[in-house]
């Protein structure tokens, strides 16, 4: 027997420190990477090479390979993992860490860093990684010595998937992933004080109770923290709006929590929320925040906001609640377990008579603020907010188990605003950091964990462009994933905003010099596809859709097309502008508001 | 509505790795929150604990995202609002430089006698004078110093701790 047969199984087999990362992202339950190779990750790549557990995805920019693990995460629930050398591999991911961080997605992030020696001397791709990324994770580290590279990897995940989930980046300097390094076992966790001990304060739960009991008017705000807990707090939350017959609105991270189709749900809330649900966060007596952080696009005018309403903030991560609006109830803790107290402490009460709440929801519903008037003249150009109705009426036909992705404008908001979700950990988007270009590659990350649904990118041409490169990779998997540009030849919300406050002055906004869309698909082997006017909509959807391959479909639309219902930056949930026609200073624009972003 | 802009003086404690300080730093620059003073030193070498002193201010809702954010941070063990918590003691050190002769220089030396300032270093030009106290002391006695021939001050921000038997750290944790 020889030494390495011994050892074999006792963890002591002499591995290199690229070897001891795979065996520990194995023993994570890691089945995917997203990457791109380099000199400093050589040796992890070559222990890729050896090994068939872990799949490699290998995209063509850095910045897609985190917003890939992103989707992937956002749609598994599990952690997403992202491999990339150093200097311009790990600055390129950068983007990425901080849209998870944001929208608080679970993330280990291997990046390659010149060996130990060199760190400090401006060697060929050395960067600071550590240092670049450390307001952009959660958590970061470099790893100095091969005995503690086992321990850093295993507590990386620890810290992606606990509490608040965020990104991770771990920094391996060539010398360690060379190196031997032994497989140490796993030890006690240093991350035990950092866990919330405990279920919900019960205090905490009876006083909500209590005013749940006795609102006139309640809502509950619910956002990613719903989705981030888990399908069952989701469950939970339906169970809970059931009993108590309250409504329900939610932010843009937290659609799919509660199904969009459902009465009892208004519609998003906030700067491009339903008329119903902004007016009844501003009407409300009683507030149940649950996993949402206030966000200012959630919020507007935050002296305004919900002025008149008794407020409960449950969320996860402590310095989330009194941040921007101070609540009369704070519940900390995971949005599962609060949801399962209030529910068992609600047992069997009956649902409280709320029917005049629901009859001023009613009339607040009425006035139809997404609504749209689309000429069906065949030759008649298309609204985009008639497309992507179209596009979600005609994927439910298919009974396919459908996850959409966005990039960022008016298209997300009018994805948000039309596409209906009834499950949870189905709508892919990046709220928090507003990324433009998330889209296409969130679609490749949810198509490579989902590989027989159905996975749409709605996206806006300009957006798109950002990382259309990964058309290489839908190429190269042969990922189906469907592309459907809302093509206004305009950075469609910077020229609305321009419209609205800067007098019309389209400044640099116009998408000049675009792609043929068609050619570009057909450029990288997939299926191009173009809808110019109404009468053709129907038909290159149901065609999309019914392609076995990637599509992308180029759907020229309204060049002037505004996303309403507006509440402009530094205006109250009351004063939405509802339609081009309305007033904007009557709507609260003011040169204050102009200010805000 | 007028916000009360209070101080507050911030124990945290903090595992003493690399890179511990810049997230403690970097959070308060990156969230727009204010340091009039820091101080840190490795108070528990067995556990590896640094302990910084922060000397902050803000409106009370600031002051409390100061201490949850600081909680949030994966190597902070705990944080500890000493204004808020009770009476505590804070101190700082001060190195102060006063180059000049003749009277001046004798009405110095009276001074820094009057506050208890100790001359570390002394020529026949100068003094370095050593001054602890709260400061408010060291404000005073640099003002005083002023026209008597400050050349240059030197000042380790406050360290403080609570007053009384409670102690707000050094439970035995897992490491």
């Amino acid at each position: 027997m020889t030494a390495a047969e011994r050892d074999a199984g006792t963890g002591n087999e002499a591995l290199n420190g690229a070897e001891v990362l795979l065996r520990v992202l194995d023993e994570e339950g890691v089945e995917v990477i997203f990457g791109y190779p380099g000199g400093a990750v050589l040796p992890i790549y070559d222990a890729l090479f050896k090994q068939d557990r872990i799949r490699h995805i290998l995209v063509r920019h850095e910045q897609a390979a985190v917003h890939a693990a992103e989707a992937y995460a956002r749609s598994t629930g599990k952690v997403g993992v992202v491999l990339v050398t150093s200097g311009p591999g790990a600055t390129n991911a950068v983007t990425g860490l901080v849209d998870a961080l944001m929208d608080s997605i679970p993330l280990v992030c291997l990046a390659g860093q010149v060996p130990t020696k060199l760190i400090g001397n401006d060697a060929f791709q050395e960067a600071d990684t550590t240092g670049i990324t450390r307001p952009a994770t959660k958590h970061n580290y470099l790893v100095r010595e091969p005995g503690t590279l086992a321990q850093i990897v295993r507590e990386a995940f620890e810290v992606a998937r606990s509490g608040r989930p965020g990104p991770v980046l771990v920094d391996l300097p060539k010398d360690i992933t060379v190196g031997k390094a032994p497989l140490t076992k796993p030890a006690l966790s240093r991350l035990q004080r950092l866990r919330h001990q405990g279920g919900p304060d019960a205090i905490a739960i009876a006083r909500t109770l209590e005013a749940m009991k006795t609102a006139k008017r309640p809502l509950f705000y619910t956002g990613g923290g719903i989705i981030n807990s888990g399908p069952e707090a989701s469950d939970l939350l339906r169970r809970l709006a059931r009993k108590t017959g309250f409504p329900v609105t939610s932010t843009l991270m937290g659609l799919g929590a509660f199904p969009s189709p459902d009465p009892q749900f208004l519609g998003m809330l906030g700067m491009h929320g339903s008329v119903e649900a902004n007016m009844a966060t501003h009407g409300c007596d009683l507030l149940i925040a649950l996993g949402s952080r206030f966000d200012d696009r959630v919020t507007g005018r935050v002296d305004a906001f919900s002025p008149n309403s008794f407020k409960v903030h449950a969320d996860i991560d402590p310095s989330q609640i009194d941040k921007i609006v101070p609540v009369d109830v704070r519940i900390e803790g995971d949005v599962r377990d609060t949801l399962e107290a209030l529910l068992e402490g609600w047992g069997e009460t009956p649902a409280p008579d709320l029917s005049t709440w629901w009859n001023q929801i009613a009339s607040w519903r009425s006035v139809d603020g997404f609504g749209f008037t689309q000429d069906m003249t065949p030759s008649a150009i298309i609204r985009p907010q008639h497309a992507v109705r179209r596009l979600y009426e005609l994927a439910k036909e298919t009974g396919r188990d459908t996850f959409v992705s966005t990039e960022v404008g008016q298209h997300q908001m009018w994805a948000a605003q039309h596409f209906q979700f009834d499950k949870p950990n189905r709508w892919l988007t990046s709220g928090g950091l507003g990324t433009m270009g998330y889209g296409l590659p969130a679609a490749v990350g949810a198509q490579v964990a989902h590989p027989d649904a159905l996975v749409i990118d709605i996206a806006g041409e300009a957006s798109t462009l950002m990382n259309i490169q990964e058309l290489g990779t839908i190429a190269q998997y042969r990922l189906p994933v469907k592309i459907f540009i809302l093509n206004n030849h305009y950075m469609g919300m910077v020229r609305q905003w321009q419209e609205l406050l800067h007098g019309s002055r389209y400044s640099q906004s116009y998408s000049e010099a675009l792609p043929d869309f068609v050619k570009l698909a057909e450029a990288f082997h997939a299926t191009g596809m173009r809808a110019t006017h109404v009468g053709e909509l129907d038909d290159v959807i149901r065609r999309m859709l019914a392609h076995d391959g990637p599509v992308v479909a180029d759907i020229c639309v309204a060049e002037g097309e505004n996303c309403y219902p507006m509440i402009p930056s530094g205006a109250a949930h009351n004063q939405m502008l509802l339609g081009p026609d309305q007033d904007s200073e009557a709507a609260g624009l003011t040169e204050e508001g102009k200010m805000l972003v | 509505m007028t916000e009360i802009i209070q101080h507050s003086v911030i124990s945290v404690l903090i595992e003493d790795e690399s890179g511990a300080l810049a997230r403690v730093v970097g959070l308060f620059s990156g969230r727009g929150y204010n340091i009039e003073s820091l101080t840190v030193a490795v108070v528990d070498a067995e556990q590896k604990l640094s302990r910084i002193t922060v000397l902050t201010s803000g409106t009370p809702m600031v002051i409390r995202q100061i201490k949850a954010q600081l909680k949030r941070l994966i190597p902070v063990h705990d944080v500890c609002d000493l204004t808020e918590e009770g009476p505590y003691v804070g101190r700082e050190l001060a190195l102060v430089k006063v180059v000049s002769s003749g009277e001046r220089r004798t009405e110095a030396l009276r001074i820094a006698d009057s506050f208890r300032a100790r001359p570390v270093d002394t020529t026949a030009t100068s003094f370095v004078f050593e001054l602890t106290g709260s400061p408010e002391k060291i404000d005073a006695f640099i003002e005083l110093m002023r026209p008597l021939g400050l050349a240059e001050v030197s000042r380790t921000g406050i360290a403080a701790i609570g007053r009384g038997p409670s102690v707000f750290h050094l439970k035995k944790e897992p490491v």
